[in-house]
């Protein structure tokens, strides 16, 4: 039977084709190769994921020549080790995130994975770091289901969660007097969206315990027509829209809604909203309550005060490379990249001046503190695995003048007012009123 | 504004998008028999190509004329039948006339996979926005809601559209051609008809009206790779449920599945999604060709 | 004399195999662990498609035994791979039952459309059920073999020859279908329903049959691709997915059994060094070698091998 023979034929050279690519991609001791993920095409990419990698790649320029910044990142690279960086796109769905992050592990062997913008890959990828014992950076996602449903050992994030984003919101539309008898919400329905909505909720059940909370819409991620919602969101009449929409979704919704005049009848506050603003430019309309899921972007701009070298030293370089401000994606991407570079010079003091292992990354990053751009980094939760940042929530304001838009009436939140202390969920932190929250 | 006449005002906006979305696609079968899988890559090049001609026209100064965007965006949905028709008509598909249904799937299937790549190369993978035809029409106060002229202004598109394919196809000799071409192609060869051209004019304006669906739409999101991966199987249930190879049909299905899709929004959120396809699913099980499909003889 | 060879070379086919436990890194073996599981998808279409319909949803299939699996392993507390692929298989089973009969009454395009609307209904229920993941979908943990609970490399050495047996099994089992009189009435199916009425046979019998070792065979490779994964979601019962799977199914023919697993493993190497080599440009590949072998070799890479009279398309 020819079709078995040449069948098995067939499986052999593939074997053999397979066997002759496993030359591994062999990092060598002096450099430190890190395996970058995010957007680089699709819906997310320009107002998230390029100019994540855009501030990515800057930074990690600005490292390897060494002394651009001020100390204590002014020694070249991590530990003296040249950065390397394999970058790869973050489109096309969990699954395929799944494999593409066994190859940078397994093929391209990186010492270090920083990746993920969505939140969905950002639930599917931590229990298989942690089947490879493969050092994680998660960067930028906001589900705060990854470390309060599960634990990992080699996974970290190195940003706040949407808790933070949405109790800040809150807090803000309390600290104007924002009168609120009723609010409704329309969010991607996944796990960002869902759970920013639920924690937005909750926040308000504190803050606003008579407002009716009316429709909670969750259309499709990357729907990007939203007709129909905003009719339904016209109907109800709410005084408050909250999206944590963002990308092309966000930027879609905006254009839709104030088409039909929705800003005008609702106010509108958005978790995650300034990232579309270079895009938008004067089509967003003036007097959105918006958040940057950090003191990022503007707020980070005109926020002064000790990390002010630092800020402007990044601020300007981005600008000069780009010709646009940078957003809040390239902010957590420095976060994370500094963090990193604190956490293998830290691991390298402990272990005499190697290469650090997974291991001892990890031991290094638990717990781990340090400075940004967005402000002081600290991992606080989650037994030393999740980060809590300050905020900052503004209104919008397009100036005229000088034909930009600006941030007015910024009001900024540390660390521990906004984010739930260690050890207790934010759905309960919520539901019990924020207990141990330090809010000045 | 009651939520009846929401419903079906939203359910009337999405349903012209449909209609004219689907059409293509069902006169595609009608005439020449092939289900055009690649009918959501020319609606997908139609958005990037109405993105790019209008940006351009607006860049070139088209502010003193605003309205020639759509001028701009009928001219991208053109530019693109004329050029995607024949190449694909008569460069691909024809070779594989008279064969198996099925096998004309799976070819309009590669052609899909190969035009999303093309797509890529020529535009890229970043998004693309032109908003302004969006806003150009002003807004429409029905009740206490507001709705932008640009929705209505789609469905007098879809009812024109319709209109104009009915028309032609039973009210003019070009019409009765193609009907009969429909019928019994190898009757009309022998009585002299010009099949070929047939084909190639009926492929050529479903590849026109997929990429108007495009166009239209293009002013109302941003643009991106995967556009069209989720719009064709939404043309699919809406060409079954109506059946395929009829135009009526088609804005039977797309009245259907626009309906039931606002009244899901507006009072089951949660059955938006597979709502259509659950339609789909229970036309094929009890009336599969359709609710107004033509009839067709069992060949032995 | 026949049944003797096929199980020779599944025995060959198997040692061939599992040899790359030793020979493939770490990657490698990950990499055609979801070949061959994906392999097996297409192996059921392969089935259908000799009776001269195309399933564009086997994805139905994939997905539901995937999403078996994990919410056994998560729910119900179950680890053990057999136990997990059996209950895959049996639920598979249940509902291929369930829409087999309804399915071999269409041939042709609804056929195609009624298979894929339903897998669509699945994708669209699946999306919106939040409290099992929606589409964020679900992790799953590593599989248990009969108590034994291995780590790193063993475990994907196990998995790998787990994988390895079923396939080899499975082929064995469905060449021997292909070649029994239920196979041949399905390859006479093909070329001429009416007359296969008229010498007595059932038709409606052989393409439920075929349906319903599509539904078994897609339901097991679910369950391994999602094991091999560590996360499922409802993409698996995508369009695009099923499209996949019908790739490789033309791309192998209906004429070989191992061709498909070989057409399945191109795919599968192709897909691994897209995203870092040629991100927009993989498809475009695909397209046009997919019109190739529909143009120049209609029985697919295992019509190289094997020829059959008078066959057209």
């Amino acid at each position: 039977m020819m079709t078995r023979k040449t069948g098995i034929a067939g499986a052999l050279s593939a074997l053999a084709l397979t066997a002759s690519l496993a030359t591994p991609a062999a990092a060598e001791d002096d450099t430190f190769k890190i395996g970058v993920i995010t957007f680089l095409s699709g819906q997310a990419a320009e107002s998230f994921g390029v100019p994540a990698w855009n501030g990515g790649k800057l930074l990690v320029d600005m490292l390897n020549e060494g002394g651009k910044l001020p100390a204590p990142y002014d020694t070249v690279g991590f530990g003296g080790m040249k950065i390397e960086v394999v970058v790869v796109d973050e489109a096309g769905g969990a699954t395929k995130q799944v494999q593409e992050f066994r190859n940078l592990v397994q093929r391209e062997e990186v010492d270090a994975v920083v990746g993920y913008v969505s939140s969905g890959d950002c639930l599917a990828i931590p229990p298989v770091a942690d089947e490879l014992k493969a050092f994680t950076i998660l960067y930028d996602c906001g589900t705060p289901r990854v470390f309060e449903d599960n634990s990992f050992e080699y996974v970290f994030r190195t940003a706040a969660h949407a808790t933070m984003d949405n109790v800040s919101l809150a807090r803000y539309l309390k600290s104007r007097d924002f009168d609120v008898p009723s609010f409704a919400g329309l969010n991607q329905d996944y796990a960002w969206g869902q759970d920013s909505w639920a924690d937005f909720k909750g926040a308000m059940s504190q803050l606003y315990p008579d407002a009716e909370e009316k429709t909670a819409l969750f259309p499709k991620f990357g729907a990007g027509q939203y007709g129909t919602e905003i009719s339904a969101l016209l109907r109800e009449k709410p005084a408050l829209v909250h999206s944590s929409n963002w990308g092309g979704d966000l930027q879609g919704f905006l254009i839709q809604a104030t088409a039909r005049g929705l800003h005008k009848r609702s106010q509108l506050v958005l978790a995650a909203g300034d990232h579309v603003i270079p895009q938008l430019q004067d089509k967003m309309p003036d007097g959105i309550f918006l958040g940057a899921r950090g003191v990022n972007g503007l707020a980070a701009n005109a926020r002064g005060g000790e990390l002010k070298e630092l800020t402007d030293t990044m601020w300007t370089a981005y600008e000069a490379e780009y010709d646009t401000f940078p957003v809040q994606a390239p902010f957590r991407m420095w976060q994370a990249i500094f963090g990193l570079k604190t956490a293998v010079e830290k691991a390298m003091a402990d272990n005499g001046g190697t290469k650090p292992t997974d291991e001892q990354l990890a031991a290094a990053m638990s717990g781990l503190a340090w400075d940004a751009p967005s402000g002081r980094i600290e991992m606080a939760l989650a037994g030393g695995h999740q980060a809590i940042q300050p905020n900052a929530i503004g209104t919008t304001k397009w100036n005229t003048e000088t034909g930009k838009m600006e941030l007015v009436d910024v009001e900024y939140y540390n660390a521990r007012c906004v984010n739930p202390p260690e050890g207790m969920k934010s759905a309960e932190w919520l539901a019990q009123g924020f207990p141990g929250a330090q809010c000045d | 504004m009651d939520l009846v006449a929401t419903i079906l005002v939203d359910g009337l906006i999405y349903a012209g998008w449909l209609f004219i979305v689907s059409v293509g696609l069902t006169l595609v079968f009608g005439v020449l028999n092939i289900l055009n899988i690649a009918h959501g890559s020319l609606y997908a090049i139609g958005a990037y190509a109405s993105a790019s001609l209008v940006g351009a026209y607006f860049a070139a100064g088209g502010d003193a004329f605003p309205y020639g965007s759509y001028i701009a965006m009928i001219l991208a949905a053109v530019l693109v039948a004329v050029v995607l028709g024949p190449l694909l008509e008569r460069g691909l598909l024809r070779y594989f006339y008279g064969r198996n249904e099925v096998l004309n799937v799976l070819v309009t299937y590669a052609v899909f996979l190969i035009l999303e790549d093309v797509m890529k190369l020529i535009w890229g993978v970043n998004p693309y926005f032109v908003y302004e035809p969006y806003t150009l029409l002003g807004t429409v106060e029905m009740g206490s809601l507001f709705y932008v002229g640009y929705d209505f202004a789609v469905i007098a598109a879809a009812i024109i559209v319709g209109l104009a394919v009915w028309l032609t196809l039973n009210r003019t000799q070009i019409g009765k051609v193609v009907l009969a071409v429909i019928h019994d192609a190898e009757i009309s060869q022998t009585m002299g008809v010009n099949v070929k051209r047939i084909y190639l004019g009926a492929f050529m304006a479903g590849a026109f009206l997929a990429a108007l669906g495009g166009a239209l739409t293009a002013p109302m999101i941003s643009v991106t790779p995967g556009l069209g991966v989720n719009v064709i199987i939404v043309a699919f249930a809406v060409v079954i449920i109506g059946g395929l190879g009829s135009v009526p049909g088609a804005a039977i299905g797309a009245l259907m599945v626009g309906i039931s899709r606002a009244a899901s929004v507006h009072l089951l959120p949660e059955a938006e999604l597979f709502i259509i396809y659950f339609v789909m699913a229970i036309v094929l099980v009890f009336r599969p060709e359709g609710l107004f499909a033509k009839t067709q003889a069992r060949k032995i | 004399m026949m049944r003797f060879s096929v199980f020779t070379y599944a025995a060959v086919g198997f040692v061939v195999l599992a040899a790359g436990a030793i020979v493939l890194p770490d990657w490698a073996m990950f990499l055609f662990a979801m070949a061959l599981a994906k392999g097996l998808v297409c192996l059921g279409i392969v089935g259908m498609m000799r009776g001269g319909v195309v399933s564009f949803g086997q994805g139905l299939y994939y997905c539901l035994g995937a999403y078996t699996a994990t919410l056994a392993a998560n729910f119900l507390g179950v680890s053990d791979i057999f136990l997990l692929t059996l209950l895959s298989a049996a639920v598979c089973l249940v509902v291929g039952l369930v829409f087999g009969p309804l399915l071999s009454s269409y041939r042709g395009i609804f056929f195609a459309m009624l298979s894929l609307a339903l897998s669509m209904v699945l994708y669209g229920s699946l999306s919106k059920m939040s409290f099992i993941g929606g589409t964020d979908g679900l992790n799953i943990g590593a599989p248990t073999f009969l108590g034994w609970a291995p780590e790193g490399r063993p475990l994907q050495t196990a998995l790998y020859l787990y994988v390895v047996t079923i396939v080899v099994i499975s082929g064995a089992l469905m060449r021997v279908y292909f070649d029994s009189e239920q196979g041949l009435i399905t390859l006479a199916t093909r070329d001429n329903e009416l007359r296969v009425e008229y010498l007595g046979a059932s038709v409606r019998n052989v393409m439920a049959y075929n349906y319903v070792f599509g539904a078994l065979l897609g339901g097991i490779g679910g369950t391994i691709a999602v094991l091999a994964l560590g996360h499922v979601d409802p993409e698996f019962a995508f369009w695009t997915t099923s499209g996949e799977f019908v790739f490789v199914a033309i791309l192998a023919g209906y004429l070989s059994v191992p061709a498909v697993f070989v057409a399945a493993i191109i795919l599968e190497l192709v897909r691994s060094f897209s995203n870092l080599y040629f991100p927009n440009t993989w498809q475009l590949a695909l397209g046009i070698f997919l019109l190739i072998v529909i143009v120049a070799l209609p029985g697919g890479l295992g019509s190289l091998v094997s020829r059959r009279k008078g066959q057209d398309t």
